[in-house]
């Protein structure tokens, strides 16, 4: 419930139109009250007392509260529609900003569809009850407290009879509100389940086909089908049986005004006319009473969303710049790890641990090993991704904290494996780093990354838009794509994850020309899968769970170090074809190259 | 398929096919047709009793109050008592008819839909979009649940009602009945005039939700690549940008809204002026009692629920009929490989396959493979080499009968697979795809798949095999470990270990295997070799190879490029040959790990 309250400050920027769309709401709901009680000098002063004036008058008058009436409730539409929008915008910005801001850390853990609810959904909650559940509260509970006064003014016996039933109302939506709300909630999750269930065979078409499984495929869709028909019959029985209920308790405050009223002006204590405004007040007062019910549980979901949105907003952020943190110089690029190690949190094992090294300016620099012995997590400390548990990790001479973040991650490009292209085009797409780049510089970096040729081949030349994560362009070519985005930036140290996967021979070769021409005269820093890769590094770093466990060059490792003989030999059918074949790369790759 | 249903409703006369669906969505609601026909009687009696309590109001002002007739009041009052409850129980009833309908409407629905999804070909999954289909199962079917839950029978009731207002009123005064319904052909045309501007409006909003949704769900699943160029304040503008949009958009909806709600309140009140003005000075006439002021009131009043709901409800019909039009086109397509009203199921299979001048492409002019022929003895493997897009993939489709041949033939043991019963042909055949698809549920489950009805042993057993059973075990749960959307918790090199597992367990007599060419560790290389190793031994197989170990074993090399079979023989036959294939070999540099993949030679 505190988080409802803290969602108040978003309303500080709109305080006056908040405040204007209030005086509307107040002047609207008074319109409300009047016409009942013009009615009621119609019946009894212009009909039943003959007086023709008050009868076109009292009319008259309607007529023009009635415009009155909805210009002020057109105003406070409009006004809080403005001030609602005002704050889910604004909710958004500061929520994406956070989430573009916080630490890889937070995301390794996060799940894209969970934040994109918080910014979505969870958002909508809370814009609603900021923007309408507050004003209708207070508008309702108005229209609640002047129609009870009114009925008490008209006819005290008469008010305290109908009152009765308000109770009578809160009490019976509260109980179909206790059983229907988990009902909604499980309705939700069998939903889901059945999506599924529906989406894992349209994915899997080919498994399912193979291994002919339609049989059990369309029993388990129809047991789930089945689960959702069940819920969903006994949600509609129970909205069917509380609906005409509660239409119902409405009607019966009719009834009683009508009853009750009516012995009383029998009785001569009242005049029809106040009898007939008592039956609209009576609808005016019951209204609000279910109204005040539905926002009820609108708070209950607005304090959900709050919270869900406060705990992105009070995440912390891992990596912080110093405050007194310097531009980064324009850099020689020597690389220095001091006894680092790394773990993501306490309780968790080591990722890294004593990691010392140095790469000096424009080595090339080789990390192999098996999967997740810690290769991803070393490089990652360097652009200060993560920030190392134990150690340092120097650029320079400069400890990486002691500088301003932008201009660190300025100098250290990166290739990842998984290449992510973004909605745009691919000009602009190469362009990411570096808005501000001409097109020749532009088409300068995507020759250098060997997509100049396929990229013209479209029809649409640079300007061919990327479909949405880049679907559309083959496995390697994104890849380049990715690698001219990384030599637009032209940064002093880079990172390769192996990027060579999955691709046929000839793109392959044409990447790897790629990438010797991005590691040309930078401290280069390449992730290898394979033992190939790294055979003409400056210096090969094994990692084995976490250590460094053999380091050199490819020569002295393979005669002195096991272990990397071992992986250089798993590798390999045999020393002797690979000789054979290291000799015919050479030759085709200088036949490309003469190409 | 989606374009073809545009397509279709383009050309034909509209009317005509919202006709054509209308008639088949009433084909749904025929079997249920007796609770329907009483839900109908309820309809109509609950508009009676509704159209009762005014009148009876009126009545017990005009005859009972006015005169003070203090029994008469006691007894219209138990009347109208009886009027509120006749019309809660009516409506209740008549909700549970109508849900309880519509929920088998709709569960029937999915299920076809369901059905026809298992039924129709790759070619159609090929040209679709997922996210379509699903919501085809989804939104639609739901577009439609909610017109059939309510919206349909208070259609009719909120127009009976209507209708019967009017006519009561008629009844009671027809100078004062003409006179108050001046308003209501107002209300009818600016719930019009509204309701289509707030849809269009709503319809903008939604497109620019969907726009900021895109936004985000590209940024925060990039969020590394944006914090690694030091993008953070280019993203924050652009997202501010369809923000504002979408702020803008939605502003717009809601100021129509506002500007709808108390329009009708105009009218209405002004009707409730007209009653009390007009009325009230033929009372001073004489003319009508003060009773017949009140009845009137209570009838203008209730003018403007059954307005606005049918407004509502007439765009509801119209969403469910475009709704239904795109799930009756999905049900419409035509199911491409089906069964010969003939064919024949395939007896346990020796692994005898022969392909004769197969042709075949996915396009029309646009052929994948050309005249292709081999032929595969029992227990042998036969290996296919070939740069991408050589047409591999489509060899191995046209094997488990996903497409069905243009030209030539198929045999399996010596009949043709199209004269073969489609599933108990895959049922001999086994796949162990490059990207390996695992359903949610647990390992056990997974590997299961494979045969249904194996018990827990030679699940494990298979598991064992294939080598898989070592990692298995120490997951957390071990074999009852839960996998995430697709497996997503488990390496590359695991999620292939388990399908290889799954394929062992099936024990199919022929086996297509695609190897990988994705980078898994060594180790993890070296067990799954191992593991193909020991499920191919005794079929006939036909491996999409990369790998030289492979092609080495293989009784028969199978050289692709571009749709033709170019060179044919054993790995060193092909050697001596000195043709294509040496060269795609000679160019494959530095062992075992790299593929053999290749450029075509040039067409001569």
């Amino acid at each position: 419930m505190k988080s409802v309250f803290r969602t108040f400050r978003f309303l500080k920027p709109y305080l006056g139109p908040a405040l204007l769309a209030l005086l509307a709401l107040i002047l609207s709901t008074a319109g409300n009250l009047v016409i009942p009680a013009l009615s009621q000098r119609i019946i009894d002063l212009g009909v039943a007392e003959q007086q023709p004036r008050v009868i076109l008058i009292g009319a008259g008058a309607m007529v023009a509260i009635a415009l009155l009436r909805a210009a002020f409730a057109f105003l406070e539409g409009y006004l809080s529609a403005k001030v609602s929008e005002g704050v889910a915008y604004d909710l958004r910005n500061v929520l994406y900003e956070k989430i573009q801001r916080l630490s890889f850390s937070y995301h390794d853990s996060a799940q894209t569809g969970q934040l994109l609810t918080r910014v979505t959904s969870d958002v909508d909650l809370v814009q609603q009850f900021l923007g309408m559940a507050v004003l209708q509260a207070i508008g309702a509970l108005g229209l609640l407290v002047g129609s009870l006064v009114l009925m008490f003014v008209i006819s005290p016996a008469t008010a305290l009879v109908v009152l009765g039933l308000g109770p009578v109302a809160v009490v019976v939506f509260a109980f179909f509100y206790r059983i229907a709300r988990p009902l909604f909630t499980e309705g939700q999750k069998r939903l889901e389940a059945l999506n599924v269930t529906l989406q894992e065979n349209l994915a899997g078409v080919r498994v399912v086909r193979a291994f002919v499984r339609r049989a059990f495929e369309t029993e388990r869709f129809a047991a789930r089908n089945t689960a959702v028909m069940e819920l969903q019959l006994k949600v509609g029985r129970i909205l069917a049986t509380a609906i005409p209920l509660i239409f119902l308790i409405a009607n019966l405050s009719t009834l009683s005004v009508t009853w009750v009223g009516g012995i009383q002006v029998i009785e001569a204590r009242m005049t029809i006319g106040e009898l007939v405004a008592f039956t609209n007040y009576i609808l005016m007062a019951i209204f609000p009473i279910f109204l005040l019910s539905f926002l009820m549980a609108s708070i209950a979901q607005a304090a959900a969303g709050a919270q869900r949105i406060f705990e992105v907003l009070d995440a912390r952020i891992d990596i912080v710049e110093c405050p007194d943190a310097r531009p980064l110089p324009d850099i020689q690029g020597r690389v220095t790890f001091e006894g680092v190690g790394f773990r993501y949190f306490e309780s968790q094992p080591w990722i890294l641990q004593d990691v010392s090294f140095e790469a000096q300016p424009g080595q090339k620099i080789a990390l192999l090993g098996a999967t997740g012995s810690g290769k991803s997590s070393l490089t990652n400390l360097i652009p200060r991704f993560y920030d190392p548990t134990e150690g340092r990790v120097l650029i320079d001479g400069i400890d990486v904290r002691d500088v301003k973040l932008d201009a660190l991650r300025q100098q250290v490009g990166i290739v990842l494996q998984e290449t992510l292209l973004f909605a745009g085009t691919i000009r602009e797409n190469i362009a990411f780093g570096r808005p501000e780049a001409t097109l020749e510089e532009i088409i300068a970096a995507a020759q250098a990354a060997q997509a100049h040729d396929f990229i013209t081949e479209f029809p649409e030349g640079y300007d061919t838009p990327v479909a949405e994560r880049g679907t559309s362009l083959s496995g390697g070519q994104k890849q380049r794509i990715a690698i001219a985005r990384a030599l637009l930036v032209d940064p002093r140290i880079l990172i390769l994850d192996d990027a060579t996967s999955a691709v046929d021979f000839q793109t392959e070769l044409k990447l790897r020309r790629a990438l010797e021409v991005l590691m040309e005269g930078r401290t280069s820093f390449i992730i290898a899968q394979r033992v190939s890769t790294a055979r003409d590094a400056d210096q090969i770093l094994v990692i084995d769970e976490g250590r460094i466990a053999a380091r050199g060059v490819h020569e002295a490792l393979m005669e002195e170090i096991a272990i990397y003989a071992e992986l250089y030999y798993t590798q390999l059918e045999g020393a002797e074809e690979t000789r054979e074949n290291v000799l015919l790369y050479d030759a085709a790759l200088s036949e490309e190259v003469a190409q | 398929m989606m374009t073809r249903g545009r397509h279709m409703a383009r050309e034909a006369d509209k009317a005509e096919d919202i006709g054509v669906t209308l008639r088949r969505l009433f084909d749904y609601l025929r079997p249920h047709s007796a609770p329907l026909l009483l839900a109908g009687g309820l309809v109509v009696l609950n508009a009676l009793f509704k159209l009762a309590s005014p009148y009876l109001i009126g009545e017990a002002v005009d005859r009972h109050i006015v005169t003070g007739d203090l029994t008469g009041l006691h007894r219209t009052m138990l009347l109208l008592l009886g009027a509120y409850v006749g019309e809660m129980l009516t409506q209740t009833l008549q909700f549970f008819i109508t849900i309880a309908v519509g929920q088998r409407v709709l569960y029937t629905m999915r299920e076809q839909v369901f059905h026809k999804f298992q039924e129709l070909s790759l070619r159609f999954f090929d040209r679709s979009e997922a996210g379509d289909l699903m919501s085809r199962l989804t939104n639609d079917t739901e577009a439609i649940n909610r017109t059939l839950n309510a919206g349909l029978a208070q259609f009719v009731g909120n127009i009976f009602f209507l209708a019967g207002v009017l006519v009561a009123m008629l009844f009671v005064n027809w100078q004062l009945a003409l006179i108050s319904m001046i308003v209501l052909p107002l209300m009818f045309a600016s719930t019009f005039f509204f309701s289509k501007r707030v849809r269009a409006a709503s319809r903008v909003s939604r497109e620019k939700l969907g726009e900021v949704s895109t936004e985000l769900e590209a940024n925060i699943s990039g969020v590394r690549v944006v914090q690694a160029f030091g993008r953070e304040q280019e993203t924050l503008r652009e997202f501010r940008r369809v923000n504002a949009a979408n702020r803008d958009a939605n502003v717009t909806a809601q100021t129509i809204n506002a500007a709808f709600r108390p329009t009708l309140d105009i009218f209405s009140t002004v009707g409730v002026a007209l009653v009390l003005g007009v009325g009230g000075m033929m009372a001073l006439e004489g003319a009508i009692t003060v009773g017949v002021i009140v009845t009137f009131l209570g009838y203008v009043r209730r003018f403007f629920q059954p307005v606005r709901m049918i407004g509502t409800l007439y765009a509801q019909v119209q969403t469910a009929i475009v709704a239904a039009e795109r799930i009756f086109a999905l049900l419409d397509e035509r199911t491409e490989v089906e069964d010969a009203p003939d064919a024949a199921p395939l007896p346990e299979a020796e692994g005898h396959i022969r392909f004769e001048d197969v042709t075949f492409g996915y396009a029309a002019d646009e052929p994948v493979l050309r005249e292709v022929s081999f032929e595969a003895q029992p227990g042998e493997m036969i290996a296919i080499v070939g740069p991408t897009g050589a047409g591999k993939t489509t060899m191995v489709n046209l094997l488990m009968r996903f497409y069905d041949v243009d030209a030539g033939r198929i045999l399996v043991d010596g009949r043709d697979a199209r004269a073969i019963q489609q599933e108990s042909l895959r049922a001999q055949v086994g796949m162990v795809l490059q990207d390996t698809f695992l359903f949610s549920g647990t390992v056990l489950d997974n590997i299961r798949y494979g045969k249904l009805e194996a018990t827990d042993d030679e699940v494990i057993a298979a598991a064992e095999t294939a080598g898989a059973d070592s990692f298995i075990r120490r997951l957390p749960d071990g074999y009852a470990t839960e996998l995430g959307e697709r497996g997503s918790s488990l390496s590359q090199g695991q999620r292939q270990l388990i399908a290889i597992a799954r394929a062992i367990l099936a024990d199919p007599r022929i086996l297509i295997l695609d190897e990988a060419t994705s980078s898994v560790d060594t180790r993890t290389e070296r067990v799954i070799q191992a593991a193909l190793a020991r499920l191919m031994a005794g079929r006939t197989s036909i491996v999409i190879a990369h790998r030289l170990s492979t092609i080495r074993n293989a009784d028969q090399v199978l050289v692709l490029c571009r749709g033709r079979i170019i060179e044919r023989g054993t790995h060193a036959e092909l050697l001596e040959r000195g043709g294509f294939y040496y060269k795609l070999y000679a160019s494959q540099f530095e062992g075992a790990g790299e593929s053999l993949d290749g450029a075509c030679p040039p067409a001569s």
